[in-house]
């Protein structure tokens, strides 16, 4: 199958190993990544501040770079969310016929990478191999918008070697919420610190999610503390190969 | 917190409130458990209901339905109560429902007023307007009492008393009703109200009352309650006076079906709550003998007005969402500067206030949609915030000074920098050398940044930022496949 | 152009409640569209009927109600023991209250336009019902014969209810059907005795209403 990646903004300028192991994992399991360079960002940030005029652009903007992909894959449950969420009300309220109908076109093809996996390929056992004690935080946007389930604890689950420990109120949001993190900081850093209570609480070695926002703000505090516990993107867990660990 | 009323348009903003109501640790720690608590219940009574998702969405259309035909069901329960001997009144704002609501309870000839815990008459002060006017309003409601005792807010809808523990409570009840030997069991506390307020109901003539439900098809009004107070306010004086938002009415006595399934086990994690009222105008064999409503409108007519946000009208004050939210588990209800907090307050507060009086309450929440998916009318609170951020966001940038808004200003460089492939590699790059000079090297030799500047220090309080990787993933993909450019 | 005198609250409110909604609705729109309206929730039982009881006394019993099976022919001496062991003697009753179902020994004053003082001076209060609702554990009362007004039921400390099994249904949607009929008398649904959550959420039994709820039910 021919995936077409989209980044997101954030993954591109901060997390480029998590675009790396989507691409190891895909291309492992023999499909082919196509990446279309006019991308930039969803729009997420500036819709959910308030900021509506400012994001109608960028809907325009990913629907054209990806109107002619056959799938469309996103490690970011927060950016699929605002898409599905979104995206179709965005373009109605326009008055966009064209636009309505192209979204309504494209969203169907739009996957979150672990959803993508599971729902789209049917998979659970990628070849992964990782074996480090773990645990998973539901990312909101994936858990609630997405619904994503248990599809990416099955996914950890079949990995190799991985020592997956459950996380107390794993639905509980970590406190990030984008531009909430900063407004409400205060808040936002009294629920971030119920969440690395239970992270520490599980004694894992790394946290892992499907959205790599959620995990840069639950890695600001696990690195603030000194705790020497990481966070990485649950692609860069299943991209680990045997013969390739360190 | 301070004693004084909830009120939007002198409360502080939301984040300087939320900080205050951190530092007590003991409202946390009261907040926290009783969620939890309230939580586990509701889990437990929703989830033995295998047909609750066909439940909700009965509950969201029938709202949805009555909206759409409000003129018509006003008009039709009005005629129905008003034949059944009830006596309707409309209110078109909280001054002109409080001045009703006065000079009907002086008509009774009463100076005093048993009351049945009710948000509307929160909403609009009623209490401050009784005793202005010199009449002496009772709250009877257990968790009420306890406020009105203890000069204290209400900071939850269904349990408003849920941050006081029962040592705090004792202590009100010790001093206030003079029992110094007073236990801390809830029990001793619970038996201590039932005597404090059972003189009050055999005596007291005069009653006010809020609604659940207004039947347009019968002329009837339901109250749900567990205590008891409710039905002895609404039974035994001889005036009964209930005030009701115009969004409280349902279509037909059959609608209860779904609201009575919905409303119980949502608000109070019970398969039904203790007491339901139903009664109908007047009955000369059974209850007062004077029945008055007043019909608020209180700005709803407003939020009918806006396509988008006239969801929150269909909220029936069940309060799950304010056990849900991971944000008003951390600051409890008074943040919210309203009566009406959490989620639910955190769209109606600023849509019943002028918008510029509530400016902060739409930021209140990370999005996580927790409050969504316990809302048993299926209210999307995320997407009406979202909403009225756009709001908040116009009128901040509209006219001049929208010139000089900083976060505005900033957005929109954003925004134009997304808009250009170019322009967000080039602000890529700037980016890395704009952080250098922030950027310290740990223990393992990464780079992190532990101070940021301006509007993000709020960030850099608790959280470190990794430092920008050298390449950008796009960088390397184009390497990868050999067309450098 | 002269001008109207101001229009009232009511004229106003209604006025803007059309403006928001794009029009004026009436009968006919709203009755199509409230039979349109989708409900995919349970409506009708799926218990035998012996289920049905055995769900009743249960969730009564989850909620603090003591609950007793009688006989049609066993009711008066199940009364008899009810109260007996309750230590109640002197009875509130409603007028049309089955005069078979009083053991002789007690007292029970009929229920003539007692004061609320007059009633906080009884034992208790003993009542049929209309409906009962197996599925919430709900005992639902109407001001008619054999269960009187609201006042009855509420002043007294203990509340002694009488169900019979015919009157017994699964589901909420159930109960409301039975009593649509009769929806404009005076109605409560009582579920356990009185009861508050409202001190760190602990459930505490009796506050205002009776603190006390047995029920009989008839089988």
């Amino acid at each position: 199958m021919r995936v077409s990646l989209f980044i997101t903004c954030y993954n591109d300028t901060l997390f480029p190993s998590t675009g790396k192991s989507v691409v190891r994992v895909l291309e492992r399991l023999g499909h082919t990544v196509d990446f279309p360079r006019g991308q930039t960002c969803c729009g997420q940030m500036h819709w959910n501040t308030g900021y509506q005029a400012e994001a109608l652009p960028l809907l325009q903007r990913f629907v054209d770079q990806f109107r002619a992909a056959e799938v469309v894959v996103i490690p970011s449950s927060s950016c699929v969310a605002m898409m599905r969420d979104h995206y179709p009300k965005m373009a109605a309220e326009i008055d966009d016929v064209r636009l309505t109908a192209d979204v309504a076109a494209l969203l169907p093809k739009v996957f979150e990478f672990s959803e993508f996996l599971t729902k789209r390929l049917g998979l659970e056992d990628v070849g992964a191999y990782y074996p480090h004690r773990v645990t998973y935080h539901a990312s909101c946007h994936g858990l609630r918008s997405l619904s994503l389930g248990d599809g990416p604890l099955r996914l950890l689950k079949a990995v190799r070697g991985i020592d997956l420990v459950a996380l107390d109120r794993v639905e509980q949001c970590c406190g990030f919420g984008g531009t909430f993190a900063v407004k409400n900081a205060a808040v936002s850093s009294a629920m971030l610190e119920e969440k690395i209570s239970a992270v520490l609480d599980t004694g894992a070695d790394a946290c892992t999610a499907c959205d790599n926002s959620c995990l840069m703000h639950i890695q600001g505090a696990l690195h603030r503390q000194h705790t020497g516990v990481r966070t990485l993107h649950l692609a860069d867990i299943l991209a680990g190969e045997e013969e390739v660990q360190a | 917190m301070s004693a004084g009323p909830l009120d939007p348009k002198t409360a502080p903003a939301f984040p300087m409130a939320a900080k205050a109501a951190m530092g007590d640790s003991q409202l946390r720690s009261n907040v926290r458990h009783a969620t939890d608590v309230i939580q586990a219940k509701r889990a437990r009574v929703v989830d033995e209901m295998p047909d609750w998702q066909a439940l909700r969405e009965a509950g969201k259309q029938i709202r949805e339905h009555t909206m759409r035909h409000l003129d018509f069901y006003l008009e039709q329960f009005e005629a129905n109560c008003t034949r059944a001997g009830g006596v309707v009144h409309w209110a078109r704002d909280a001054a002109e429902a409080r001045r009703i609501v006065v000079s009907l309870v002086k008509a009774s000839g009463s100076d005093e007023v048993i009351k049945i815990k009710s948000m509307t008459t929160e909403e609009i002060q009623l209490n401050a307007a009784l005793e202005a006017a010199g009449i002496q309003p009772y709250e009877t409601d257990l968790a009420e009492l306890i406020i009105q005792l203890g000069q204290d807010q209400p900071s939850h809808i269904v349990v408003p008393a849920l941050h006081k523990n029962r040592q705090q409570i004792r202590e009100i009840f010790q001093r206030t009703m003079h029992l110094p030997n007073l236990g801390d069991q809830p029990q001793d506390l619970a038996d201590a109200a039932r005597l404090f307020l059972r003189e009050k109901f055999l005596r007291v003539k005069t009653g006010v009352s809020g609604a659940n439900f207004l039947i347009a098809e019968t002329g009837g009004v339901c109250v749900v309650e567990s205590e008891g107070n409710g039905r002895m306010c609404l039974t035994l004086p001889e005036t009964l006076i209930t005030i009701a938002g115009i969004d409280k009415v349902l279509p037909r006595y059959q609608d209860l079906e779904v609201t009575l399934q919905l409303l119980p086990r949502s608000a109070t994690g019970e398969r039904m709550n203790p007491y339901n009222s139903i009664w109908t105008g007047v009955d000369p064999a059974d209850g007062p003998r004077v029945f008055h409503i007043v019909l608020m409108d209180n700005a709803r007519t407003e939020i009918l007005a806006d396509e988008e946000a006239r969801q929150t009208l269909n909220c029936i004050r069940c309060g799950a969402c304010q056990n849900a939210c991971p944000v008003y588990r951390q600051t409890g209800g008074h943040a919210y500067g309203s009566v009406y907090a959490g989620p639910i307050g955190a769209i109606l507060t600023p849509q019943l206030q002028e918008m510029h009086h509530a400016q902060s309450l739409p930021y209140a929440s990370s999005l996580c949609g927790a409050c969504y998916e316990v809302c048993p009318v299926k209210i999307n609170i995320p997407e009406v915030l979202i909403h009225l951020r756009n709001k908040v966001v116009l009128q901040n940038t509209s006219g001049i000074a929208g010139l000089f808004d900083v976060e505005a200003a900033a957005m929109k460089a954003m925004a134009a920098i997304f808009r250009s492939e170019r322009r967000f590699r080039a602000a890529q790059r700037l980016g890395r050398i704009a952080e250098t000079p922030l950027v310290r090297k740990d223990e393992h030799g990464l780079g992190w940044i532990s101070w940021l500047p301006g509007m993000l220090g709020g960030w850099s309080q608790t959280r470190d930022l990794r430092e920008m990787p050298k390449e950008t993933f796009r960088d390397w993909w184009e390497k990868r496949s050999g067309h450098d450019n | 152009m002269t001008t109207d005198k101001p229009l009232s609250a009511r004229d106003q409110i209604l006025h803007r409640i059309r403006v928001a909604n794009g029009g004026t609705s009436n009968a006919a729109t709203a009755q199509s569209g409230w039979s349109s309206l989708a409900r995919g929730y349970k409506r009708s039982a799926t218990q035998t009927r012996q289920g049905v009881l055995i769900l009743l006394e249960d969730r009564l019993r989850d909620y603090d109600a003591h609950v007793i099976r009688s006989t049609p022919a066993d009711v008066r001496r199940c009364v008899a023991e009810t109260l007996a062991a309750r230590g109640k003697h002197r009875l509130v009753m409603p007028a049309g209250f089955p005069a078979a179902w009083l053991p002789p020994s007690l007292t029970f004053v009929m229920d003539e336009c007692m004061t609320p003082a007059e009633l906080d001076q009884v034992d208790g209060v003993i009542t049929g019902s209309t409906v009962a609702i197996a599925e919430t554990g709900t005992v639902v009362l109407q001001n008619v014969l054999g269960q009187g007004r609201r006042a009855a039921t509420l002043v007294p400390d203990y509340h002694l209810c009488l169900v019979s099994a015919y009157d017994v249904v699964e589901t909420v949607p159930e109960a409301i059907a039975r009593i649509q009929a009769t929806a404009t008398l005076s109605t409560t649904f009582v579920s356990g005795p009185s009861a508050t959550a409202d001190i760190e959420m602990t459930r505490i039994k009796g506050v205002h209403g009776p603190r006390f709820l047995d029920v009989i039910l008839i089988v």
